[in-house]
């Protein structure tokens, strides 16, 4: 630590302090959750960022680079703790970093700490630890605008003095007095003289002098946030709260078919046209076929459906960041306590329903053993932006649209709906069975802070999207696109006296008719048979299958995918194939993040083998269900 | 009986012991919290000392768990874990 230390209060035009300490490369964001350390983040390093995992443990690491003043400095967000006692794996990630113990990860030059500014003196405990750390620390005092707006004040400068630290007073989400957050990584922040520190173990010491503190900063805590107030009342009513959430859902539901319609109708327009304009443009061969079949028919019947995962993904922020899933979770904890796990692991379960990647990391929080690899082990089950390709495929092409409850609900979404439900209640089947059998554990307490409703930031909103789109893009120029080139040359091959076989004698079709006895019970033929076989890799790549093996077909080449698809499937098949998505784990992903999650193959393999034998019995009755319904 | 079972609630015979014995609208002040080492410290953490004014506010829908107004946020918990952070009985 550098001895300069002993300038006054924090004048914004100081000097840089003489022989300071060398300017931080590398620092971390540290603070309570809900104190907006992300949204500074965001702020901090825009588009510069990336997600991923700290080493051996599952924490997920923010890291982004900074430009400041000229200079590149490299951003950490740790995870938000209430303090650095190891309790939870959050806790000890973020203390073993600041400790410089965590392998892999530089030990941070500087720490913005960022506390809650409208429920400062209880945020200032979190102080007390991180100032012990000797690491040089600007005090944020973040949402201004709401500490203002609500009537409450603070001394900043005093703060500062009585802190021994410099203090700032921002808005991360308005982007207000990040100035000085610029100007204390550039080294230009007075630093005042160091205070004595109470004994960092006793937590109502730590609370009495963060009160202290307080007082002699003048803190004026601001009136009570009267819109969550009210927005509570009606979510959490008893009647009207569950109504809403119910009306919610149906729209969010209604508008993934109808507002991504024109989006994705002028994408496909666009796959369309440059497939034709390609094709105009090459001469005949094998490199055309390759590239207008196999590529464009296949991944660019994946990519269609991009605006509508972004849009699913825009609405699951919306609820993340205003802080109705802390209300969700409340709400939950009752019906989720009935199988025998508890609220918070219903957390990762609705953002599962963008994808089963992240929910599984998002388990992280839940602090019984048990129930975590319980949550695991449903969270595949809740419908994943990846089985929607497959839904809305199936779905369009076998159920004419009909209004159900006027324009807010029709035939399809209902569909869709049903589909969403039926996920959920496996997951909610399978949780009973295992709470009640090897995972049986003691009820866990639920301990969970309601943030006040907050505006998610278009910011924020935006980056989550442009994350989602590259990941979504990725998987289809990787995954997807091997595949695609994989499956057309096994449609093409073997070549029997230079020409290719009709695509049932080509090896493509000998894999699909080797299994379409044991899949012929479902109501597959041996088409869907190749589908499944390489939705193993990821759901989604069944869609983009079926385009390049329709693709190749000379008879349906010019007919759509849905039009396509009427021809190989009854009624009866398609209800099974949509079960069969419902439930069966078909995801590289998961299973490798499941694999290390749990340390080990056991878990995976029993998940994968349980829900590849409910998908199949699933399927199995659906499609004689419908058949005997519909003879 | 729906009556006079409304006017034993309201009208009670001893002051709240237990943070669960507050209905919505009421406060007291923590006493101590009978609880493992862990929550406690989590409870703690989150502003649930001995001496701090604790006010109950809404609850999920069935009355379980309740939102807790305490050093300036809302905590949820469960009846089984309120029924153990004691009050004081004069304050």
């Amino acid at each position: 630590m550098s001895e300069s230390r002993a300038t006054g209060t924090i004048t914004t035009a100081a000097p840089p302090p003489p022989a300071a300490a060398p300017l931080p490369h590398v620092v971390a964001i540290v603070g309570p959750p809900n104190s907006g350390k992300s949204t500074l983040f965001n702020r901090l390093t825009g588009m510069r960022q990336k997600v991923a995992n700290f080493p051996g443990v599952t924490v997920e690491q923010r890291m982004g680079r900074a430009k400041v003043a000229g200079r590149e400095v490299y951003v950490i967000d740790l995870p938000g703790v209430y303090s650095l006692t190891p309790r939870s794996e959050d806790e000890r990630v973020t203390h073993d970093v600041l400790h410089g113990e965590m392998e892999g990860v530089p030990k941070p030059e500087a720490i913005l700490l960022i506390l809650d500014s409208t429920n400062l003196a209880r945020h200032l405990v979190l102080a007390a630890p991180i100032l012990s750390l000797g690491i040089p620390t600007l005090v944020i005092l973040n949402m201004a605008d709401d500490l203002r707006a609500r009537g409450g004040q603070v001394d900043v400068p005093s703060l500062a003095q009585h802190l021994g630290a410099p203090a700032a007073l921002i808005s991360a989400t308005k982007g207000e007095g990040l100035d000085t957050v610029h100007k204390f990584l550039a080294g230009r922040v007075a630093v005042p003289a160091p205070v004595e520190l109470p004994v960092i173990q006793d937590v109502p010491k730590c609370r009495q002098w963060a009160g202290r503190v307080g007082d002699r900063a003048r803190y004026h805590p601001p009136a009570p946030p009267l819109w969550t107030r009210k927005l509570d009342a009606l979510l959490l009513h008893p009647v009207k709260g569950p109504l809403i959430f119910a009306v919610v859902v149906v729209a969010v539901f209604q508008s993934i078919f109808s507002w991504a319609r024109p989006l994705m109708d002028g994408l496909q327009g666009l796959i369309v046209a440059s497939g034709g304009w390609l094709e105009r443009l090459l001469p005949e061969s094998p490199l055309r076929s390759l590239l207008t079949e196999g590529i464009w028919g296949g991944v660019g019947s994946v990519v269609v459906f991009l605006p509508q995962i972004l849009l699913l993904f825009l609405f699951i922020g919306i609820l993340e960041d205003s802080g109705y899933l802390a209300r969700a979770a409340l709400i939950a904890d009752r019906t989720m306590a009935r199988v025998g796990l508890q609220g918070k692991s219903f957390i990762p379960l609705l953002s599962a329903y963008a994808c089963a990647v992240p929910a599984i990391l998002a388990t992280r929080t839940i602090e019984s053993k048990r129930d975590r690899i319980a949550t695991i082990l449903i969270a595949p089950f809740m419908t994943c932006s990846a089985r929607l390709p497959v839904y809305t495929l199936i779905i369009a092409a076998f159920l004419p649209e009909r209004p159900l409850l006027g324009p807010l609900l029709g035939t399809r979404a209902a569909a869709l709906l049903g589909l969403y439900l039926l996920g959920f209640l496996a997951a909610f089947l399978t949780a009973s069975l295992l709470k009640s059998s090897i995972l049986r554990s003691e009820r866990a307490p639920f301990v969970l802070e309601m943030p006040p409703y907050r505006w998610p930031t278009l910011q924020s909103l935006g980056l989550r999207l442009l994350d989602r789109s590259k990941i979504f893009l990725r998987r289809a120029g990787t995954v997807i696109l091997l595949v695609a080139i994989v499956l057309w040359g096994l449609a093409h091959l073997p070549l029997s006296g230079g020409k290719t076989p009709p695509i049932e004698d080509s090896l493509a079709g000998t894999i699909g008719r080797t299994v379409e006895p044991a899949i012929q019970p479902l109501g597959f033929n041996w088409k869907i048979g190749i589908g499944l076989i390489t939705s193993l890799a990821a759901r989604e790549v069944i869609v983009g299958t079926l385009g390049t093996i329709y693709g190749i077909e000379g008879d349906t080449q010019s007919v759509g995918l849905q039009a396509a698809v009427r021809k190989d499937l009854t009624i009866a098949g398609a209800v099974a194939l949509l079960v069969f998505f419902a439930f069966a784990m078909q995801c590289m992903s998961t299973i490798a993040v499941v694999r290390r999650e749990t340390g080990g193959w056991k878990w995976p393999a029993v998940q994968f083998a349980y829900m590849g034998g409910l998908a199949y019995a699933g399927a199995f009755i659906a499609y004689n269900l419908v058949r005997f319904l519909t003879s | 009986m729906q009556l006079s079972f409304k006017k034993a609630r309201s009208r009670r015979p001893h002051p709240p012991a237990t943070l669960v014995e507050l209905h919505e609208g009421e406060h007291g002040v923590v006493d101590r919290l009978d609880l493992p080492e862990d929550i406690t410290g989590r409870l703690m953490e989150l502003g649930f000392l001995p001496g701090s004014r604790v006010t109950a506010a809404r609850s999920a829908p069935g009355g379980d768990p309740r939102v807790f107004r305490v050093d300036g946020s809302e905590v949820a918990l469960r009846r089984e874990t309120a029924a153990h952070v004691r009050l004081r009985s004069h304050h």
